[in-house]
């Protein structure tokens, strides 16, 4: 089963690369863009279909590993 | 007194920090293999600078999972002093055993150079030694953008955790002296029982004459001397 | 393997001529397959073979008794003494950069890096000479934001300083930068290992990085489909590096050098893994046999594809087979995959096998010597215009203190710190006069040695006079190392240039070389590795000819090390050496008056000599203070940058029949500018005494907050320093 995991910085906490590119928008004429915030996105391909327990393990995988609940949210979805 | 550095893949700096325990404090010093667990030989251990496992993910993310880092987790919560330079601040901050995170530097480009650094507690094992208000220390980093909740912040401050603040040469805490956006100019700090210490700035790299400044050996000093009074 | 087209039709698309098909038939004494045409291709192209610049290289010196290892290997070595020796070389990544800056620098790293730890030496230090287009060009702007980045991104994590380089913009390289990469790195003598087999049975391993389509070039037209919606897919893609794995590399393969492990070891750069072998084999004067099909992929891939792709992070050893599980051992500690992929055998041939079947048979010396070319050379006719233009009508502004800030402020003048600061210089604690002087200084642990690095290479100069420019290039890096109190030991070079077809083009090339080998000759120093990089165009024009030199000094003494920054109130400053109209080629022609015209100066070699060897000899005897080696910009940019240096002004009395610009802009070579006590004055005019041809005159004296020449330039320091100092970000910003 393939699963998306897509991470961002945390509401609140300075996003230096998107205040980059948000800056760079602007310049560029784009000025309707009010904010930008970059982050990740990790695709895993998990063996086992039980849809329950792989969203167990995903929140862990996220909340130990993949995420730093500290700077960053995540949420996943499972399918391509 | 003797050190254990450890070594993780893509550590950089354990050899820097190696060779001034060893030839300039001419103490004790062994590197400690990622995967090792034993560290009760040791009276300081140290996580040195570099890009621990490519800083791939986030910078100490993977590294804080390492065989020793679980056994770091113990000496530290013995009361054991750990020092997390650079990436082993960074990797202290993701294991946990220091608050906050540290983000990519506000600039967006590595950053090498000397900074002012003003220290804020000189009653801690790291800094008994420092006989001057601000020091002057390299930093070389892409991530070491300090952050903390308001909550985190205010107890730090309070508990005199902070030891140092990226300030200008008089001691001033500006925002022209902040080189990467770090909240509050924090540039390092220690755990509840000052026993941990995390830092961005590389004492190793100013710890000799040859190399231009010794502020460095302050922080090395301090160290050494809390452990021969200590015993 | 099926090819879509009959290797008659092929090799033409493959790049090779059709006397060049020829030749390989007739040293198989058959057609090659599909997979030896491709092969052959790739190691029969210019950027592997040399063969249009290897009869010329010849002309360089590479010997001296001091040279443990000249070209022809990964790198060149030296003996400093105390049992240690140093290798360096450099290399070029213009061409990926262009495509992908940031991949392509830090790949370039990568390679130069892997050079080094190939011979056996822990890289110690990278040096970077960059060149790049106008900076008002947006694109220019790209290219070096994403070059810097790479470097810095790779580099730093490998935690090898960058301690030096250089660079400069000229709208010549708008559309063709040149990424120029150096590194040093330093071994026990005994470490040494060649990149050669030695005995038929012994073990051929490959580590890590897994083998995937990277950089497969015009070779894909080999591919056995028709082209169709899956092309796409199999288009050759950006490399892309791997600095982690580096350093994991790194540390193993010293690793199993230090245990005796190796018989030979070899990176896979160009020409991947075909390169890697053949070379080896002929090196050693065996044969080898190799089954692809044991090679770790990343995808799926053809025979041909698996010898010549170019994927970064990969390691070639060869060992006895008793040390192969040892060999194994250490790359699985560290993480890294190896995997036995052949073994050494009798006789000459490279044999390599695709499940059973032998799908090259190929001598391994037929790939690794390939063609030699003697290009035909025709003086290009500009020169006449250029070296024609009347310099005396030009008018020199009133506003000399103008004049000054301006060119200090200028993209080739002002501070590169913002590009240095980028790159962790420090670490290893070595480094001990950092980027920004003549030299980096690093010292040698253990001894009281030291290393000063530098590279030099002025494009503009050698488009003038491509014979006086490459001279030039190497007076001026060993008059750098020199300022900073250590004697010049050796050199590595990148020769870059346009299409070497061009009668006018392989011109500048011969012309260079012979520039470059009289001035090495004159020098006593050794070439002992390099790299040439054709093909440099911009728009169909090509860059200006643009030889570039690394120079490794050794100081015996580290504590007798200067630098460029005047010490105290009151030392005098002394000019070694003459000032001449030399306004030719002059970043003040350029900046000021926007002229790239005229004969760059001058170099006579035994004037050159002279004035080394004074400056060498004052700093031994140790009472020189500060010595800055005058070059771009000439005296006045000198002057403030050793004032800058360390805060302190300057008072200048100077009497000349030269105009005052020409006095403070010209770029006259063999000079320096030194400081010293006025009691010792006599010392330093008895020792130039023992040369001849070497003027020792007093311009003044250190002081101040200003820097003051006669009536024409009174300047602010620290004005005028942050003006310098954040130029080049200004620009950026």
């Amino acid at each position: 089963m393939r699963v998306s995991v897509y991470i961002t910085p945390k509401a609140g906490v300075l996003d230096p690369q998107g205040q980059a590119v948000l800056g760079s928008l602007h310049s560029l004429g784009y000025t309707e863009v009010a904010d930008v915030r970059i982050g990740k996105y990790i695709v895993l391909e998990l063996e086992g279909a039980d849809p329950a327990q792989v969203e167990a393990r995903v929140q862990e995988m996220c909340s130990r590993l993949l995420a730093n609940p500290i700077i960053e949210d995540f949420r996943f979805e499972a399918g391509s | 007194m003797r050190f254990g550095v450890v070594v993780f893949p893509g550590s950089n700096c354990d050899a820097d920090c190696y060779y001034v325990i060893k030839e300039v404090l001419a103490q004790e010093v062994y590197y400690v293999w990622h995967q090792e667990t034993d560290l009760s030989p040791y009276d300081c251990v140290v996580l040195p600078g570099g890009f621990s496992y490519g800083d791939y993910l986030r910078c100490g993310a993977i590294a804080r999972f390492s065989p020793v880092m679980e056994s770091v987790r113990g000496f530290a919560a013995a009361g054991g002093l750990v020092i997390g330079i650079c990436n082993g601040f960074q990797i202290l901050a993701e294991a946990g055993l220091l608050p906050g995170a540290l983000l990519r530097n506000t600039t967006l480009r590595f950053i090498c150079r000397y900074v002012d650094l003003r220290v804020e507690n000189t009653g801690t094992p790291w800094t008994n030694s420092v006989d001057r208000k601000v020091l002057r220390i390299p930093i070389a980093h892409n991530e070491g953008n300090f952050v903390a909740d308001e909550e985190t912040l205010d107890r730090l401050n309070r508990e005199g955790r902070v030891l140092l603040r990226y300030s200008d040469p008089e001691g001033n805490i500006t925002a022209e002296a902040n080189p990467n956006g770090a909240a509050q100019n924090i540039a390092g700090i220690a755990s509840e029982n000052f026993n941990v210490l995390g830092l961005m700035p590389h004492p190793e790299r100013c710890s000799e004459d040859i190399l231009g400044h010794t502020d460095g050996l302050t922080i090395w000093r301090s160290v050494v001397n809390h452990f021969e009074r200590g015993n | 393997m099926e090819a879509a087209k009959p290797v008659s039709e092929l090799y033409a698309d493959l790049g090779l001529t059709s006397s060049e098909f020829e030749d390989i038939k007739r040293v198989l004494g058959r057609e090659p397959s599909a997979v030896e045409l491709g092969m052959f291709s790739l190691m029969w192209s210019e950027h592997c073979s040399y063969k249009s610049s290897k009869e010329a290289l010849k002309m360089l010196p590479t010997q001296g008794p001091w040279v443990l290892q000249g070209p022809g290997e990964n790198a060149g070595i030296i003996d400093i003494g105390d049992g240690l020796a140093v290798a360096f070389k450099m290399e070029s990544h213009n061409h990926p950069s262009a495509v992908e800056p940031y991949q392509g620098a830090a790949t370039g790293i990568g390679g130069i890096v892997r050079d080094i730890f190939t011979m056996g030496a822990r890289p110690i230090a990278c040096l970077d000479p960059l060149r790049f287009g106008s900076l008002d060009k947006q694109r220019t702007r790209f290219l070096l934001g994403g070059v810097v980045a790479g470097i810095a991104g790779y580099g730093n994590c490998l935690g090898i300083p960058t301690v030096a380089g250089d660079l400069y913009f000229d709208a010549c390289y708008d559309e063709n930068p040149l990424i120029n990469v150096m590194c040093v790195g330093i071994m026990p003598v005994r470490r040494i290992i060649k990149g050669a087999a030695a005995t038929p049975g012994e073990a051929v391993i490959l580590f890590r990085n897994r083998t995937g389509r990277d950089g497969i070039g015009g070779a894909s037209v080999l591919a056995s489909q028709e082209f169709d919606e899956t092309s796409e897919a199999k288009r050759p893609s950006v490399q892309v590096g791997d600095p982690f794995t580096e350093k994991l590399l790194i540390e193993a393969s010293l690793e199993m050098l230090d245990a005796g492990l190796l018989v030979g070891l070899s990176d896979l750069g160009a020409a991947g893994i075909s390169c890697a072998l053949s070379e080896t084999a002929a090196k050693g004067g065996v044969g080898m046999a190799v089954h692809a099909d044991r090679v770790p992929l990343r995808e799926d891939m053809e025979p041909f594809e698996i010898m010549i792709s170019e994927s970064q992070e990969r390691m070639l050893a060869v060992c006895e087979p008793a040390k192969a599980a040892a060999v194994i051992e250490i790359c699985e500690r560290w993480g890294l995959k190896a995997t036995q992929i052949g073994e050494v055998i009798p006789g000459d041939k490279l044999e390599i096998y695709w499940k059973g079947e032998k799908v090259v048979d190929v001598p391994a010396s037929s790939l690794a010597d390939g063609p030699v070319y003697s290009r035909e050379s025709a003086r290009p006719q500009y020169l006449d215009r250029v070296a024609a233009a009347d310099l005396s009508t030009v008018e020199h502004p009133s506003d000399l203190n103008d004049v000054l800030m301006r060119l200090v402020a200028s993209p080739n003048l002002c501070s590169r710190h913002w590009v240095w600061e980028q790159y962790d210089h420090m670490v290893q604690l070595n480094t001990v006069v950092y980027p920004g002087s003549d030299a980096a200084v690093l010292r040698v642990k253990g001894t009281g040695k030291g290393l000063a690095l530098s590279v030099d290479g002025n494009g503009r100069y050698c488009y003038l006079d491509p014979y006086t420019g490459a001279q030039i290039a190497v007076v001026e890096a060993a008059r750098n190392v020199i300022a900073s109190g250590a004697v010049p030991a050796a050199i590595t070079n990148c020769l870059n240039f346009g299409n070497p077809e061009r009668p006018d083009i392989f011109w500048q090339f011969i012309r260079a070389v012979e520039g470059m080998s009289d001035a090495c000759r004159a020098l006593d120093l050794p070439v002992v590795s390099g790299n040439v990089s054709f093909y440099n165009e911009s728009f169909g024009e090509a860059i200006h000819p643009t030889p570039v030199i690394g120079m490794v000094g050794v100081l015996p003494d580290i504590e007798k090390r200067v630098g460029i920054g005047f010490q105290s109130q009151d030392d005098l400053i002394v000019l070694l050496g003459e000032t001449l109209p030399e306004l030719g080629g002059s970043e003040y022609l350029k900046v000021i008056h926007g002229l790239t015209e005229g004969r760059p100066p001058g170099v006579d070699l035994a004037k050159e000599r002279a004035v080394q060897a004074v400056c060498r000899e004052a700093i031994e005897q140790g009472f020189i203070l500060s010595a800055h080696d005058c070059s771009e910009g000439g005296l006045a940019v000198t002057l403030i940058d050793s004032c800058w240096a360390t805060g302190l002004g300057a008072t200048l009395r100077v009497e000349t029949d030269l105009a005052p610009a020409e006095w403070m802009f010209s770029e006259s070579q063999s000079r320096f500018v030194v400081t010293l006590k006025k009691m010792d004055l006599p010392r330093l005019q008895e020792i130039a005494r023992a040369q001849v041809g070497v003027p020792v005159e007093v311009l003044g004296w250190v002081g101040g907050k200003h820097l003051v020449i006669n009536d024409w330039i009174a300047m602010h320091l620290e004005k005028s320093r942050e003006a310098w100092r954040t130029a080049l970000e200004n620009i950026l910003a």
